[in-house]
């Protein structure tokens, strides 16, 4: 009795196996058809398909406030967020949100699942190979907070015993290393750590990213930005599948549109003046133009 | 309450929100757990067969679970499909599809533990008393290997629903992602609302969990 029910057994899976393969094959014999038909058009839809279907698909951030959040009604906002606005306006289509992580926007775009990614994206030689970015709307570069009453402006002006404090594992803290390796740095793991350390006075400066130093400060009296953008300049611009011509082409000619309408101030005005302050208008915003 | 920052829960539909994201994640692990019982039994079964090429294939796909973190799985079966056969599956579907596969593994594993935990004498048994597999199996294997069940896939269960937070990365906004959110929008008007958001999130989890830890308790006094 046990010999016929495993005969049966194995024979029943043979047959499954035989269905599973035919059911594979015809699978991929199909696809493969599909991606030779239209193989332009595979892993992005062009500026006419999106206008098309009436819907386009914008990869933003949803909790990296006040870039990309949602407010307390449900409802996209933030820098990036007022700029798709625009994009959906001027496109005359609807906008379908995407919630994106830092570690998936790549991802997104490649695949075709989102067609422009807004997730204040840094423009990177490594990333440009993998997707096309547009032009840049906004700057960021490193930046060094001080107490009001030793406000450090250059950091060749620091003493030899002077510490300057950094996260480790941030663009500071190479930045420093290679450039200035005579300084002495504080290294600590956490932001909450290396703060506490600075409103302590262990360091006589902080470095970190200039948008994190100039929040600090605007919400910390008695703290300021000595040095607004130190170091190598970096861009943030929207993204679209590498290749994507007709809608990379439709959003240069829409930023650098936008920018002679100086929208981008506009546009910091009402997201991100309460977080930096009218001080750093000129050094964040871009507009539009390459 | 205040420096807790429950508070930003009740600014506009936030709480309502979060539970809309806690419905999510219940609908999510709910069928996928359906899912998973129902094949898992059946693959569980399976894995007790003799047979050696069965025996390889069931082993393959439970090692390939085990090994694998369910984020490169759903990273796999989200993005990898639509890359290489140009399938445009919803993130939901991707989703359900990973948890059953992982679901039905493990669950089969448990099923196969507690069939195989029944003593030989059973099976002897139950075949001198003339029994034909079918009924071995139906009248005294199976209601000894469930009682030994319930416990195992309870904790196998409240895994699943909590494992449900990964989804964020396949862009599904569940009850963890709009906390993250709600933390986030309020930043700056109440910098301590992680803790609250968060400890409400724990609730919200609990009170999801712990009715079905209670049901298993109570199937388990009244099948002892």
């Amino acid at each position: 009795m046990k010999r016929k029910f495993l005969r049966r057994v194995v024979s029943g899976l043979l047959v499954l196996s035989v269905v599973a393969a035919a059911f594979t094959g015809c699978g991929s014999a199909s696809a493969s058809e599909n991606s030779s038909k239209d193989s332009d058009s595979a892993s992005y839809r062009t500026l006419d398909e999106i206008k098309e279907s009436g819907t386009i698909n914008i990869g933003v951030f949803s909790d990296k406030s006040p870039f990309g959040y949602v407010d307390e009604n449900g409802d996209y906002a933030g820098y990036d967020v007022y700029l798709a606005e625009q994009i959906g306006k001027d496109l005359g289509v609807k906008i379908n949100y995407v919630s994106t992580e830092a570690a998936n926007r790549i991802e997104y775009l490649q695949t075709g699942k989102v067609d422009i990614i807004l997730a204040n994206f840094t423009v990177t030689e490594e990333r440009a190979q993998e997707v096309d970015f547009a032009n840049p709307y906004m700057n960021v570069a490193l930046g060094v907070v001080s107490p009001e009453n030793a406000v450090v402006t250059s950091l060749d002006d620091l003493k030899d015993d002077d510490e300057v404090i950094v996260i480790s594992g941030t663009t500071a803290e190479t930045y420093l290393t290679k450039n200035y390796p005579n300084i002495k740095l504080q290294k600590y793991d956490a932001y909450a750590e290396a703060k506490t350390a600075f409103e302590n006075g262990n360091g006589v400066a902080w470095a970190n990213d200039n948008t994190e130093v100039i929040a600090f400060a605007n919400e910390n009296p008695g703290y300021k930005v000595g040095i607004a953008s130190l170091g190598e300049q970096d861009t943030i611009a929207p993204a679209v599948t590498k290749g994507n011509e007709t809608l990379l082409k439709w959003l240069n000619e829409e930023l650098e549109t936008l920018g002679s309408q100086q929208f981008f101030h506009k546009d910091y005005e009402e997201t991100l003046l309460d977080t930096y302050g009218a001080d750093y208008e000129e050094t964040l915003v871009v507009e539009g133009t390459k | 309450m205040d420096s807790l920052g429950i508070d930003v829960l009740f600014k506009g539909t936030n709480f309502v929100r979060l539970l809309q994201g806690l419905w999510i994640s219940v609908e999510i692990s709910m069928i996928s757990v359906a899912f998973s019982i129902v094949l898992g039994t059946v693959v569980g079964m399976f894995m007790t067969v003799r047979n050696r090429i069965v025996k390889i294939v069931l082993k393959t796909y439970l090692e390939i679970v085990r090994i694998m973190p369910q984020m490169v799985l759903l990273f796999i079966v989200y993005f990898g499909t639509t890359r290489v056969f140009q399938w445009d599956i919803s993130a939901e579907a991707a989703a359900i599809f990973v948890f059953v596969f992982w679901g039905t593994a493990e669950m089969g594993d448990l099923v196969r533990g507690s069939i195989k935990s029944i003593p030989k004498i059973q099976f002897e048994s139950a075949y001198a008393l003339g029994m034909n597999k079918f009924q071995t199996y139906y009248y005294i294997i199976f209601p000894q290997t469930i009682r030994r069940l319930i416990p195992l896939s309870i904790n196998l269960i409240t895994r699943m629903i909590k494992t449900t937070s990964l989804v964020m990365m396949i862009g599904i906004v569940e009850v963890l992602k709009i906390a993250q959110q709600i933390v986030e929008a309020n930043r700056n008007s109440s910098p301590n609302a992680a803790f609250g958001v968060f400890a409400v999130v724990f609730l919200l989890y609990f009170i999801v969990c712990w009715p079905i830890s209670r049901f298993s308790v109570y199937l388990e006094k009244r099948w002892a």
